[in-house]
Parts: C-alpha cells; sequence; structure tokens
C-alpha cells in the first residue's frame, strides 16, 4: 500500500445551464480501493463518473491523477488526446449496456485485442494468446474467441466488456451499473467474477450503482448521492448498517429483504 | 501485559429520521479497557446495547462522542474518529471479529471464505487454505462441505465458518458476537479450547455470551452493560 492517493478530486460541479448535475463533490480515492456512489436515478452519480473519467468537462472543481510515472496530472487540463490515452491505457470504464463498450461486429478476441494494439502491441500470436487468456479468466471458452459479440448472451458480453477493459492492466476502472439488466444469477457470477479481479489485480474502482447489495458486496467505501449533492459518505458497511443521513436511512429501509 | 484496547466516555444514540426525527440511546459513558491475554464479557440483558458497542469498536456503526483507542502499527489512534482508510487498515492488521452470522459471498467455497483474511493480509494463497482446513477440520464440519459456498449451510455450520474465519488470522485483538449462539456442546467446547488459546498467545478478548457455561469458561471479567445505560447518565 502507498500512502498516496491515485485520484483527488475537489470541488467538482457540473451544471446543465441552472440544473444541477453533481455539486461539490470532493474525495481522494487510493491504489486498490473501490468506491461505490450509490443514489437513485437523477442523483447525479452518472454525471459524476462521466467527470471523473473525463467523458463529460466539469463546470468547476478540479481532480488530480497519479500517472504511473508518479507525476500528478490535473484531468481537465490534458489535452483531448493525452486523455484518450489514459482512457485506453491506464483506465477502464464498463458501460451498463455491453454494446456502448465493445465494437459489436468485431470478434470477441479483436474486442480484447483491440485493445492491446493501443498500446502498442503488434505482435499477432502474442496478443491472441494474451485474448486467449483474458476470456479464459472472465469465463468465456476459448472456442468462441472468433464469434461476434452479437451472438453472445447478455451475461457473456459483459463478461466479455470486462476483459476487454482489463487487458491493459489499467490502474482504474469506471463502472456504470454493471450488473444492471442482468438476471440475479448471471449478475452473482459477474460479481463475484469482478470482486475476485479486483482484489487479485489490486485495481482501484468507482463503481455507480442503485444496488445496495452490489455496493456491499464490491466496495469498501461509498457516497450516497441525492440531488446531485453527496449526503453521506464513509466506510461501505458503516453507511448500511448505521446510516446517518434520512435519505440514505430511506434507501436502507427500501431493500426488500429475501 | 499491553492494553491494546481503551474505550472511553463513548456514546452512541440513533436518529430515525423516517419516524419524525425521533432520537433513541444506547449508551453513554462507556468507559473500559481489555489487556493482551484478558477475555472480557459485555454483559446485561437483550437491548443494553452489548451489540452496539461491539460494533462501535470494529468502525461498523459510528460513535457520537468519546474515544477509541487501539494500539496500531506501532502506534496509537481513536478509531472513534479514524477515517475509513485507517479502519480497514485496523480491521485488516489489529481487529478481527466473529460476527453472529455468515454473511456469504456467491459463488466462493467455505475454504476460501475461511482463507481470505489470511489472504488479505498478504499471505499465500495455499498456507492460507492449509490453516483453514486445519481450522475447519477442528470445528468438526464435514470435509465434503469444504468446497461449497456455504450459503445453503446450516446456521451452525455457517457459524463455523465464520469461527474459523474469525479465528484464522493473529490479530491482536479479537471480538466476539455471540460465537456459540447456534452451536452443540461438542463444538462449543471446541471455541472455548479455541478462546483460550487466543489467551495463551496475549490477545485481548472482547465477547458477547449468552451460553452462562462458556461464559463462566472463558470469562476473566464481566463487564455490566446496564452500567452504561444512555438514560442513567441523562439523567
Amino acid at each position: 500500500m502507498t500512502d498516496e492517493p491515485l485520484l483527488r478530486v475537489s470541488a467538482l460541479s457540473k451544471f446543465y445551464g441552472s440544473r444541477v448535475g453533481c455539486e461539490n463533490v470532493t474525495f481522494d480515492l487510493w491504489p486498490g480501493e473501490v468506491l461505490a456512489v450509490v443514489g437513485e436515478s437523477g442523483s447525479g452519480k452518472t454525471t459524476l463518473l462521466n467527470c471523473l473519467s473525463t467523458r463529460l468537462l466539469p463546470s468547476s472543481g478540479t481532480a488530480s491523477y497519479r500517472m504511473r510515472d508518479g507525476q500528478w496530472r490535473e484531468l481537465y487540463r490534458m489535452s483531448e488526446a493525452e486523455r484518450r490515452f489514459l482512457m485506453r491505457t491506464d483506465w477502464g470504464f464498463v458501460h451498463q449496456n455491453p454494446a456502448d463498450g465493445l465494437r459489436m461486429t468485431v470478434s470477441a478476441g479483436a474486442n480484447v485485442g483491440e485493445r492491446l494494439m493501443a498500446v502498442g502491441d503488434r505482435h499477432y500470436g502474442r496478443i491472441r494468446a494474451t485474448a486467449v487468456d483474458w476470456l479464459s479468466r472472465v469465463e468465456i471458452d476459448e472456442d468462441r474467441i472468433d464469434d461476434e459479440p452479437r451472438a453472445f448472451s447478455g451475461g457473456m458480453r459483459q463478461r466479455l466488456q470486462i476483459a476487454r477493459n482489463l487487458v491493459t492492466g489499467p490502474r482504474l476502472v469506471f463502472m456504470d451499473e454493471p450488473t444492471g439488466g442482468l438476471d440475479v444469477s448471471v449478475q452473482a457470477r459477474l460479481l463475484d467474477l469482478l470482486r475476485g479481479l479486483v482484489t487479485d489485480l489490486g485495481l482501484a474502482a468507482i463503481v455507480v450503482t442503485h444496488d445496495l447489495a452490489v455496493a456491499r458486496l464490491l466496495s469498501q467505501r461509498m457516497m450516497v448521492m441525492k440531488d446531485g449533492h453527496v449526503v453521506e459518505s464513509g466506510l461501505t458497511d458503516r453507511v448500511l448498517d448505521d446510516p446517518r443521513a434520512p435519505y440514505t436511512q430511506l434507501l436502507v429501509s427500501s431493500i426488500l429483504q429475501v | 501485559m499491553a492494553t491494546p484496547l481503551v474505550v472511553s466516555d463513548v456514546a452512541k444514540s440513533f436518529t430515525m429520521h423516517l419516524r419524525d426525527g425521533v432520537t433513541l440511546p444506547v449508551v453513554a459513558g462507556v468507559s473500559f479497557s481489555i489487556r493482551g491475554g484478558e477475555c472480557a464479557v459485555l454483559g446485561g440483558p437483550s437491548g443494553a446495547g452489548k451489540s452496539s458497542i461491539l460494533k462501535m469498536l470494529y468502525g461498523n456503526y459510528a460513535v457520537d462522542e468519546g474515544q477509541i483507542i487501539v494500539q496500531h502499527g506501532g502506534g496509537l489512534i481513536d478509531l472513534a474518529s479514524a477515517s475509513p482508510r485507517t479502519v480497514l487498515s485496523v480491521r485488516r492488521h489489529t481487529i478481527g471479529y466473529v460476527s453472529q452470522f455468515l454473511r456469504t459471498v456467491p459463488r466462493v467455497s467455505a475454504l476460501d471464505v475461511v482463507a481470505e483474511p489470511l489472504v488479505e493480509r498478504g499471505g499465500d494463497r495455499e498456507t492460507a487454505r492449509a490453516k483453514a482446513r486445519s481450522l475447519l477440520a477442528q470445528l468438526n464440519l464435514p470435509e465434503k462441505l469444504w468446497a461449497l459456498p456455504p450459503a445453503t449451510f446450516s446456521g451452525g455450520e455457517q457459524q463455523r465458518v465464520n469461527i474459523a474465519r474469525g479465528f484464522i488470522t493473529e490479530h491482536p485483538i479479537l471480538l466476539l458476537d455471540e460465537p456459540t449462539a447456534s452451536l452443540d456442546a461438542r463444538n462449543r467446547d471446541v471455541v472455548v479450547e479455541l478462546i483460550a488459546a487466543k489467551k495463551a498467545a496475549g490477545v485481548a478478548l472482547l465477547g458477547i455470551f449468552h451460553d452462562l457455561d462458556v461464559r463462566d469458561a472463558v470469562a476473566d471479567r464481566v463487564i455490566d452493560v446496564t452500567a452504561f445505560a444512555a438514560g442513567k447518565i441523562a439523567a
């Protein structure tokens, strides 16, 4: 464990005209730490995620990232090309809908290999071998490597998207409702897989979810958002077992017991 | 002997915002310390706040007032005001916790559930599994269950997995929330032996035991939680 965070976010706000997307969000994220951002639709959690991943530029505030060489860079002052490079190499983004993160008309192997080529790998045999390895790590049979994701089930597509993101060994992964829209049994498998990969690879991750069970299983720390503001944050089990903010209490008490 | 845990003037209440912000006081003025090699037991009727105290000591419940001083990583830290990151580090290295119920994770085998805390502390997975096997055997969990996820186990089986998970590490402080509640006599005796071994190793233990036989067998002293009744102090 290092004593320096990976990401420092300070007073980040995003307004859509006079409407608040998210306002005054501040936090640090350390290497290997998984932060869950929970809240209902419209609470600003996806806006926040998009700002952090520079898919959206904030109205005010700063976010600094510690690059692999140890240098701190301000994300919103980087050039478009630099941000894109970061996005393709040191970061991953797992979309709720796999079709947004995959190229649906090229093979599964090419989906994984493409990110490797983006970081300069040109050796076909090596790329293919790495792709096979990653497909097996996300539990996709090797004989599906030449199939297009169009022919995959929802759960398989999601696992492929994860493999595509992790193949370059990113240090930070953004996930937007990674288990949304999947059957419960498929969700369980995916969660278990994500949990294992995050631990084994020591990834830092920011996971947006409205599902508190997903937050509990994957994250150590969580932020609860409502109307664009962080209403409560802390250790995940503390927030869930001893919620302090009225809204968090409402959220926690609204969970159906199985 | 060292005193790795000192609790002073801790108070806790719950504010129920969904019920017009009514405040439920739980405990106040909680003060005690635990020495290494000793097992203290929280005593008092249900609802006195025993579990709440234990949960505050693990960082699972927030603390309204007071300090919880823990010897951690060669220094002293106040758990009551520590950052989430510090609390996680304390849990990984200093304070272990055996909860009343096992929180199961889909698809993870009982053996790996038990081995996980050691692996998290940077231990080798196979060594951790070997230790997990010996603990599960000691707790008489049938070997055919080890490779299965514990979600479908009986209460007593889950509890034994939970105990093994709590006892596998060498945390200097161990919190026990009714670890014997759903065990038969034979396995209760095993837990008593495990606790005795921890005491001999200099671990500071704090527990809740409703089972009087177990309590008498392990307790060096009883901390009466009714003395910390929140109303009493306020009045």
